[in-house]
């Protein structure tokens, strides 16, 4: 057994001090350590987005990289930005238009769509298939994410909104 | 009351539903917005409320669940297709940290025991005996043939590494024609590798198909692909020796019908097993089976007597989760030189792995094919031959739209073949032979009856949605530049709302009927309880919707539960395009009834004639002018604090319970139709898919918006079907492509904008009307897309016929490669 690193990971706006197996990945950390279970393991491989989460602000794959390469980074997750309202306007213009079904795609989907706001605000709907189209999803056929994610982009913005 | 403004006023206020603006049109949910009234939800696009939680990461799926003494369980899975064990070690990886214990096939089999996966109504079906661990022997790279739990996940992977296992191979038959011809055969106690068989011929079929013009014949393949649901398989077993007792947290679209299994093999009497769905992950008929390493996870925690979990990792998934539609079909039509259709000709082989699964088996695809195939058209000869051989690959079960991706794909192929010999177009052929409307009741060559079916309505609509003839012209003119494009349009049938003659009537104890229970609570809200399960497709959603119009309540009023066998009605869960049908009519009766029992309790609190009151907005009102005269909660109050109130022989019953089971019909058919209109690059064989429609008849439209993203995400997985998803098995039977690195599916780059729009034909066996939805857009899709590529390739003297139609595939047609 291979003894353990500690690591201080702020997450969700939380600093915290662990000591973590090297292999265990970030995900695994989030959802069993921290009892985080918003974002999901489904491919464990790097291909289908369901375990996106933030890291120093950028979107990385949560099954992708080693808690321990969290150390003295920050972590952001569904939970995190649900509560601070960042994602509340996707995640109205995806309740509305029913841009997902069984749930299990949709946090991966809404941290990679809010990554998309932020970096192509300008994005056309071509361009918004092509910045999705490392998240998998198997209910929807896409289109209704594409419409929430398309609706949210061409809506004006209000101040304190995002 | 005090003097802070009453929401039931306020609702009382609301427009009625006569007054507010019509629910959205079909096809054009986009601008779906929540429906603002309080009474005439169905029909309306209602955002469904389970979705919040899902939303911010606050659901529950089975993995999420943590308990007390949790233990874990992995599998070790025999790497060869066909192998005897000759020695199995668990010793040194019972040793290792963490570990609990280590198991095999024998000593699970003393507290499980195995099953045979047959039905009364599938004459001569045969499968052996399958055991939740393999005994000696492993038929497929992948079957389970010991299991190790301990403490964690990880802890229990670690020490797989340690078992030693000695195999001696066997010789393996992967190819179906192979498995046929018997040369090997898989289980030499059965005599022969065909699991079940079955031919049909109407009366003078030889005769009538002589007298045709016209005979035009293809074979057709189609890869066996799976259902990827995004949440793998997961099962959380919780023992409790003191009650002996069993409790089943399950990602499964069929509760009660797991509940029976569980107390049957692992005998636990029935009534002391419960089984619980959490949010499930998507299903799609992968989760509607019992799988051998699940029921090994219940009878381990009934050895340990501790909680159990698995979870199939990505990997295993795709080794053990059931595939689906292997098939190479041959099909004849007939026809005259008017283009009328006389019959068709089928036969069919298929392969389903070395077991029938339990308990639904491995016979109803197959079955579906020869009952489906030519499903839209009104000849009267038919012919059917199909075989269902056992191979040494996974094994294969009912995965959505069963049967119908093959029957709608074979039909509409050789109808378009058909057209293309007869110089006739494709759309006018279909309109001379579908079904007139007004021919219903009908009853079809395979001997299925229709109760109202719409072809004719469905093909105006969807010819006119994708503005046909210009598209046709735009076709011609881009042939002239060098751009190839195809229309391919796809007609179906599809099986919904089945009665008991799909399981019931062939011994399974699988509930055809549903039920729901639906109680007034004392705050004035409504509690709703259905057997029907939600596997995101939005049940939960609808049943709110129904609800809230048959109690007159606003749909804030009304709570629904679903999956737990503890707390909900008996019923069979979700499969089949049958928990809207089904599940919702029991809710509309049950909500009826509860409407009727709360205004016997306002009719004696008021002193009033029963039929001069009504409930809407949440209060029982004056029927004539709508005046409020008790709010539900007042009732609610009477009813459960203050029924000394009441008088004296009458008792207030705020919770009732209805079912339903559809007799009338074996099946409520529903019909539609599909276009894909698709470009081919043919120098790389590439295909990009530039649009799709439907045009679907699912009676009532509940709830549009849930219905066509229903549609939506089911031609996306028709699509998959067609363009990339292939489980690939060498000669060895090893799948070469066990992951989502190596088998493709839809992503969002692959997929078009679809176009989605209505006919409504009620059934008229329910108040309700709906027939299912769930499985319309995988049946039609995979044909529709196929017929587009060949028209694509016409010009060429080119046709494809093997799915999915690879880039290489298509080279091949064209002579390129």
């Amino acid at each position: 057994m291979e003894d353990r690193v500690e690591a201080t990971i702020t997450v969700n706006g939380t600093r915290l001090t662990r000591r973590i197996e090297p292999r265990m990945h970030l995900i695994d950390f989030l959802r069993e350590e921290l009892g985080l279970t918003g974002s999901h393991v489904s491919c464990e491989h790097g291909v289908c987005g369901a375990c996106t989460v933030r890291v120093d602000g950028e979107i990385r794959r949560g099954c992708l990289m080693l808690a321990v390469q969290a150390d003295g980074k920050t972590v952001d997750t569904v939970e995190g930005l649900s509560d601070s309202g960042e994602l509340a306007v996707l995640q109205q213009a995806f309740h509305e238009r029913n841009a997902l079904q069984c749930g299990y795609c949709t946090p991966g989907m809404l941290l990679t769509a809010q990554a998309l706001i932020k970096e192509h605000p300008e994005a056309t709907r071509e361009e918004i298939r092509e910045f999705m189209s490392g998240n998998l999803c198997r209910c929807t056929g896409y289109q209704a994410i594409i419409d929430a994610i398309e609706t949210v982009l061409r809506t004006p913005r209000t101040e304190g909104v995002r | 009351m005090n003097d802070r403004i009453d929401p039931h006023r306020l609702d009382a206020l609301a427009p009625q539903a006569s007054e507010v603006e019509a629910p959205p049109k079909p096809g054009t949910t986009k601008t779906a917005k929540p429906a603002k009234t309080q009474v005439g939800y169905v029909g309306q696009s209602v955002p469904r409320a389970n979705a919040k939680r899902l939303l911010q990461g606050r659901g529950a799926y089975t993995d999420d669940l943590k308990f007390p003494r949790l233990a874990h369980v992995v599998f070790f899975r025999s790497p060869h297709a066909h192998a005897r064990l000759k020695k199995l070690d668990l010793s040194r990886a019972a040793r290792q940290p963490g570990v609990i214990a280590a198991f095999d096939g024998r000593a699970i089999a003393d507290y499980c025991t195995p099953w045979v996966a047959v039905l009364g109504h599938l004459k001569g079906i045969k499968s052996p005996p399958q055991y939740a661990v393999a005994i000696d022997r492993a038929c497929w790279q992948g079957e389970a043939v010991a299991a190790i739990v301990a403490e964690t996940r990880a802890q229990a992977e670690d020490a797989l590494g340690h078992v030693v296992a000695e195999w001696e191979e066997l010789p393996v038959v992967t190819d179906m024609e192979d498995a046929l011809a018997n040369r090997t055969v898989i289980h030499p106690e059965l005599g022969d590798n065909i699991c079940f068989a079955r031919s049909f011929e109407t009366e003078g079929f030889d005769a009538a198909m002589k007298k045709a013009d016209l005979v035009v014949e293809e074979t057709y393949g189609f890869g066996r692909h799976t259902g990827v649901t995004m949440e793998s398989r997961v099962i959380l077993a919780d023992y409790n020796a003191a009650e002996h007792s069993l409790t089943v947290y399950h990602a499964t679209q069929a509760p009660h019908m797991m509940q029976d299994i569980f107390s049957r093999h692992l005998n636990i009497p029935e009534a002391n097993v419960r089984v619980i769905c959490k949010d499930v992950g998507g299903s799609f008929g992968i989760k509607v089976h019992v799988y051998p390493d699940e029921m090994a996870t219940a009878a381990l925690s009934v050895m340990l007597r501790r909680p159990v979990k698995f979870v199939a990792d990505r990997l295993e998934s795709f080794l053990t989760d059931i595939h689906a539609r292997e098939h190479k079909a041959t099909v004849r039509l007939a026809c005259m030189k008017d283009g009328t259709i006389v019959g068709f000709d089928l036969d069919d082989l298929t392969a389903i792995g070395p077991y029938s699964v339990y308990p639904r088996t491995s016979g109803i695809e197959g079955n579906q094919v020869v009952n489906l195939t030519g499903g839209p058209y009104a000849h009267k000869a038919y012919r059917a031959k199909m075989n269902v051989v056992f191979t040494n690959k996974n094994v294969t079960c009912q995965y959505r739209a069963v049967g119908h991706p093959i029957a709608v794909a074979l039909t509409e192929a050789i109808v378009d073949l058909a057209a293309q010999k007869l110089g006739m177009d494709p759309a006018e052929f279909r309109r001379k032979n579908l079904i007139a409307d007004d021919a219903y009741p009908y009853s079809f060559p395979s001997g299925l009856k229709f109760e109202k079916l719409s072809h004719h309505q469905c093909l105006d609509k969807l010819l006119a949605l994708m503005d046909y003839t210009g598209l046709r012209a735009e076709q011609a003119a881009l042939r002239k530049q060098g751009i190839h494009r195809g229309i391919g349009l796809a007609a179906m049938i599809e099986v919904t709302n089945p009665s008991p003659a799909f399981y019931g009537v062939g011994g399974a104890r699988i509930s055809a009927q549903d039920g729901a229970t639906v109680r007034l609570e004392p705050t004035g809200m409504v509690t709703c309880l259905v057997s029907v399960t939600e596997q995101g497709q939005g049940t939960e959603g609808v049943f709110t919707q129904v609800c809230a119009d048959a109690v007159g309540v606003s749909i804030d009023k009304v709570r629904v539960i679903t999956g737990d066998t503890g707390v909900t009605p008996y019923g069979g869960g979700t499969w089949a395009s049958r928990g809207a049908g089904i599940g919702g009519e029991a809710v509309l009766q049950a909500g009826k009834a509860l409407r009727a029992n709360i205004l016997d309790i306002a009719a004696a609190v008021l002193q009033v004639d029963r039929a001069t009151l009504d409930v809407r907005a949440n209060s029982v009102v004056d029927k004539a002018s709508g005046e409020e005269r008790l709010p539900l909660a007042e009732v609610g109050r009477i009813g459960y604090f203050r029924p000394d109130t009441l008088p004296m022989k009458f008792q207030a019953e705020l919770t009732v319970t209805r079912h339903y089971t559809p007799r009338e019909y074996g099946f409520t058919f529903t019909n539609g139709i599909q276009a894909s209109y698709v470009e081919v690059d043919t120098d790389t064989g590439f295909v990009k898919l530039l649009r799709h429609w439907c045009v679907e008849d699912c009676g009532t439209v509940i709830n549009p918006l849930l219905v066509d993203e229903q549609i939506r995400g089911g031609i996306v997985q028709g699509i998959g079907a067609a363009m990339l998803e292939e489980c690939l098995y060498s000669a060895e039977g090893q799948l070469l492509n066990g992951s989502l690195a190596d088998y493709l599916v839809p992503m969002t780059g692959d997929t078009p904008d679809i176009e989605i729009a209505h006919v409504s034909t009620p059934t008229r066996q329910s108040e309700l009307g709906a027939k299912g939805v769930g499985e319309a857009g995988t049946a039609g899709a995979p044909g529709a897309v196929m017929n587009a590529i060949n028209d694509a390739l016409a010009p060429f003297d080119a046709r494809v016929r093997v799915q999915p139609f690879t880039p290489e595939r298509i080279l091949k047609a064209l002579g390129k490669i």
